[in-house]
């Protein structure tokens, strides 16, 4: 027999149940540091690896912008690659033969030109006269420069060849090298060049994509929600609705992208590769995840407040609009926001309707050819060229800050709309 | 008692039954309240009383699966009848509830819903008012005339209560009714909101559901006993209170059940 009454028994039961106390606090902290050290480590390599997309490494080359490229009538059918070759070339007279000059030409980015054409058509005043620009230089060059390959092995294991290491030395003792922000990666579309491909083809097209996601999906599911909800009888078919809508949250999402493709491509004959059929479909996906928090927050409105409204003779129509959706709309907002959230980091649906696609213009209008940011960084993953890695990484920290933004505005319309009671 | 002219009836319920889904709660009630009067409903808990008053401005055809059986009629028009529209019923007949319940709003905006959602008042004078008026009816004027727009849940309990008052009285009912309105108060408030009813009652007709027997003695004119879904008695609050005609009734006022 325990005896309760017996200070030393009671003693030690209570010194038992502070260490269980204590024990349990220690594993509640120790999942939460888990969580959280994992958390840093998975986003501190991320940046850490794209960090070298950030920037890229620029020659300065003394530019005659000679009418024997561009004609003072002409601007715009310049031969300007021609133009960078020349003032490259007039750093290097002793490379003649034809190799070594494709050589040369090599260690430039495919864009130097841009730059150069850009400046011109600005301002035409330019031609005939010297002009003194920084030039990309090519992706492995600018690997090379960053450390990233290394040059002492031999010459059969890297890239970049002894002669093209020559050629940047020199341009590099003459302090003509320098690195610069990587203005290309938030202004360009996708290239095959990894020093020319940018993210914001990308960022367009997302942004588009949900807008139509937005528009369609934020009413619809809304007021399917209000009709479930605070209208409609409860009654077998509602309920067979109801399990269908919560079904349809768990439907694999490539469902819906095979929908898309029967019903809006195939059928509707809508374009292909658009934000608008990316937008319907990822539409069709937000709707379920917006009608059950939505229901969720109307749900959570005290009866009471309907109650005090009915009991001053407001209509159901007036109950709804001037006190529970009111009340509701945090709720709403925030589950509106956390399904656009998951619309943007969604691919599988996208594939079927065609906006995994090498797409260079950045898309003006939904019914433009675009890809979107999470198939971009994938497409990016599977490009060969060393460059693409810190690239990759790049499009993945566009990605999570447009994330952050969003959560950041679902935080601040929750506590805009918040009122207690 | 004297017969005079404030004992005109003003709610005549005949055989009212009300079944939630198969479970009948009220078992044909027949009932006469009488304008200008308090009517205290009392009875044990799940005896009917809260229904019958929520029969009053229809407040049941809102719960699913709820019917209403029988007829009940306001200045000898039946409420049921489908020329009765159940908004400006409400209007009519105003309800307070056990919980104060404002809006989370400003308390000018809780007691100015009413009036606007029924378009009582055309101009924004006339709207401050109503509320004026409305606000030092249920006598929380002078606590609240300078904060207006500040949030009606930030009010106490008892104020909060008063503000629920002002908002049903702000669309001019003829009927006040009252679900335990004081159930979630401390003693001094419940005596404000008494004094109150005893106020009000020169303009509204009041029908008050109490769990407190000292409450209805003190404040009702008569009342009404109900138990499991029946009326079992029902006069003069003294009579009822002194000389109960039926046994159930003196076990419960006596405190023996319930």
């Amino acid at each position: 027999m325990t005896d309760y009454s017996d200070p030393d028994f009671r003693a030690a039961r209570l010194k038992k149940r502070y260490q269980a106390e204590k024990r349990f606090r220690a594993y509640g902290m120790a999942a939460i540091i888990t969580a959280g050290l994992i958390l840093v480590f998975l986003l501190s390599s991320i940046i850490y690896s794209s960090l070298p997309a950030f920037s890229h490494h620029h020659v300065r080359l003394d530019i005659n912008i000679s009418e024997d490229y561009v004609a003072t009538d002409t601007p715009e059918e310049g031969n300007y690659l021609g133009l960078v070759r020349a003032a490259l070339r007039d750093h290097f007279p002793q490379v003649t033969g034809r190799r070594d000059k494709r050589a040369l030409y090599k260690i430039l980015s495919i864009g130097a030109s841009d730059a150069v054409e850009a400046r011109v058509k600005n301002d035409p005043r330019l031609i005939g006269t010297q002009i003194s620009l920084y030039v990309p230089l090519s992706d492995d060059i600018d690997l090379m420069l960053k450390g990233l390959i290394d040059r002492n092995l031999p010459e059969s294991d890297r890239i970049v060849s002894d002669r093209d290491l020559a050629f940047v030395d020199k341009l590099a003792e003459e302090n003509r090298i320098e690195r610069k922000f990587a203005f290309a990666l938030f202004t360009n579309g996708d290239s095959r060049e990894p020093e020319m491909a940018g993210i914001n083809g990308a960022l367009a097209g997302s942004l588009w994509t949900l807008l139509v996601t937005l528009i369609v999906s934020f009413p619809l599911g809304v007021l399917a929600a209000i009709y479930l909800e605070e209208v409609a009888p409860k009654n077998r078919y509602t309920a067979l609705i109801e399990v269908n809508i919560n079904n349809l949250a768990a439907v694999p999402s490539i469902v819906y992208g095979l929908l898309g493709l029967a019903v809006f491509i195939n059928f509707f004959h809508l374009p292909r590769s658009a934000p608008l059929v990316g937008g319907l479909v990822l539409a069709l996906m937000t709707l379920p995840r917006i009608i059950i928090p939505t229901r969720a927050a109307f749900a959570a409105i005290p009866p009471s407040i309907r109650e005090a409204a009915l009991g001053v003779g407001a209509s159901r129509t007036q109950v709804i609009m001037h006190h529970v959706l009111p009340l509701a709309m945090p709720g709403i907002l925030t589950g509106t926001i956390i399904g656009l959230a998951q619309a943007a980091g969604e691919t599988a649906p996208l594939l079927m309707i065609g906006m995994m696609a090498f797409i260079v213009d950045v898309p003006t209008e939904v019914t433009a050819k675009a890809t979107v940011l999470p198939a971009q960084i994938y497409m990016w993953a599977n490009n060969p060229e060393r460059a693409f890695v810190a690239r990759t990484s790049a499009g993945i920290v566009v990605l999570l800050t447009l994330l952050l933004v969003v959560n950041a505005a679902a935080i601040y319309f929750r506590r805009r709309f918040e009122k207690r009671w | 008692m004297k017969m005079n002219e404030s004992q005109k009836v003003k709610i005549k319920a005949r055989n009212v039954t009300v079944h939630y889904g198969e479970a009948r709660a009220l078992h044909g009630i027949d009932l006469d309240l009488n304008a200008n009067e308090v009517t205290a409903l009392i009875g044990p808990s799940g005896c009917g009383k809260s229904t019958f008053l929520r029969c009053i401005n229809r407040m049941n055809d809102v719960i699913d699966g709820c019917r209403v059986g029988g007829s009940v009629s306001i200045d000898e028009q039946n409420i049921y009848s489908d020329a009765v529209d159940v908004v400006e019923l409400r209007a009519r007949v105003g309800m307070v509830f056990q919980k104060p319940n404002p809006f989370p709003k400003s308390i000018y905006d809780n007691v100015a819903y009413g009036p606007r959602i029924h378009g009582m008042a055309p101009s924004r004078s006339e709207l401050d008012h109503m509320v004026e008026v409305s606000l030092k009816r249920a006598g929380l004027w002078d606590e609240v005339k300078d904060r207006l727009s500040a949030s009606g849940t930030s009010l106490s309990g008892g104020q909060q209560q008063r503000l629920c008052i002002a908002r049903a009285i702000a669309v001019s009912p003829d009927i006040v009714l009252m679900d335990e309105p004081c159930s979630a108060l401390d003693p001094i408030a419940t005596a404000v909101i008494e004094e109150l009813m005893e106020e009000l009652r020169r303009d509204y007709t009041i029908v008050i559901v109490t769990h407190s027997m000292q409450q209805a003695a003190r404040i009702s004119q008569r009342t009404a006993y109900f138990h499991l879904g029946d009326l079992v008695e029902h006069g003069q609050t003294q009579a009822i209170f002194t000389n109960p005609e039926n046994k159930q009734t003196e076990a419960y006022i006596s405190g023996k059940i319930g």
